[in-house]
């Protein structure tokens, strides 16, 4: 953690996200792996990630991956123009709002089967 | 004592925007492809990984997406070579990003080099593990029996 530069929120949101991010994907990784094991083995496993709390969980790396994907541009934004810095404050604010429009349309379309909505047309809610 | 802790690492110094600054010209060929590394790769995963989410998350509920449903997407190579470019994208991306994390906050030399060695052994175990299952996927056979009819049994 550095402190007293206007980026510091910015740093410190983009290392977490990403930290977890690839948190989820060595999880991800291993669960993808056991469709070497027969379709009985994967499918009894992943059932686990239609269930009501690992959809909430999968919201919070969706959101995650927003975040980092925008302000990942936000970065790069500045870094290849450098006059762009007078607007990064701006920018993380329009990286957070972009974010959150975004997020919002998603917890509908992931959480909706756990209230018997299929907005996809077909789609299950397993208890866990 | 000082001087032993420290190492060959170079200083990062971080902008006023939150990023890391890109390494002087002929500081260190390796850490300048790093910096350009996180940049390229993640202009590339902000469309691959966030259409791959949309694909498993939106467009088709989680639920759905079954040993058929990646038996069936798994016929076309394309989506076999998308996988393989996400996975070796994203895995390298952010255990490059955990790499820099890490020698932020380890001083001691002898933990850097041991956290640095896990993290090489982690890429290779967990990179391996994905390409092989995505390479090698036949529908209704298991991974060793690919592996298997490779020598003809």
């Amino acid at each position: 953690m550095y402190r007293g530069q206007s980026g510091q929120w910015s740093w410190l949101l983009h290392r977490i996200t990403g930290l977890g991010v690839l948190l989820f994907l060595l999880v991800h990784i291993v669960d993808i792996t056991l469709i070497g094991f027969g379709p009985t083995i994967y499918n009894d496993a992943i059932v686990i990630f239609s269930t009501g709390i690992i959809r909430v969980i999968s919201l919070a790396l969706i959101a995650s991956l927003l975040f980092h994907a925008f302000n990942g541009v936000r970065i790069i934004l500045i870094d290849f123009w450098p006059a762009g810095y007078k607007y990064q404050q701006q920018m993380f604010i329009a990286v957070l709002v972009l974010t959150i429009v975004l997020f919002i349309p998603t917890v509908f379309y992931i959480m909706a089967p756990v209230f018997g909505v299929c907005p996809q047309g077909s789609c299950a809610n397993p208890a866990l | 004592m000082a001087t032993e802790t420290q190492t060959q690492t170079p200083q990062r110094t971080i902008t006023r925007y939150g990023a890391y600054t890109k390494p002087a010209k002929g500081a260190n060929g390796w850490e300048t492809f790093s910096w350009y590394f996180f940049r390229v790769s993640g202009v590339a995963l902000l469309v691959i990984a966030l259409a791959h989410v949309f694909l498993m998350h939106i467009s088709t509920d989680v639920s759905q997406t079954v040993y058929d449903f990646v038996a069936a997407r798994y016929a076309n190579p394309f989506w076999r070579v998308y996988d393989l470019v996400l996975l070796t994208l994203a895995l390298f991306h952010g255990l490059n990003g955990l790499r820099i994390a890490c020698e932020d906050y380890i001083q001691s030399r002898g933990w850097r080099l041991t956290v640095l060695s896990a993290l090489f052994f982690i890429a290779l175990t967990f990179w391996l593990m994905g390409s092989m299952t995505i390479i090698m996927f036949q529908p209704n056979h298991t991974l060793a029996q690919s592996i298997m009819s490779l020598f003809g049994r």
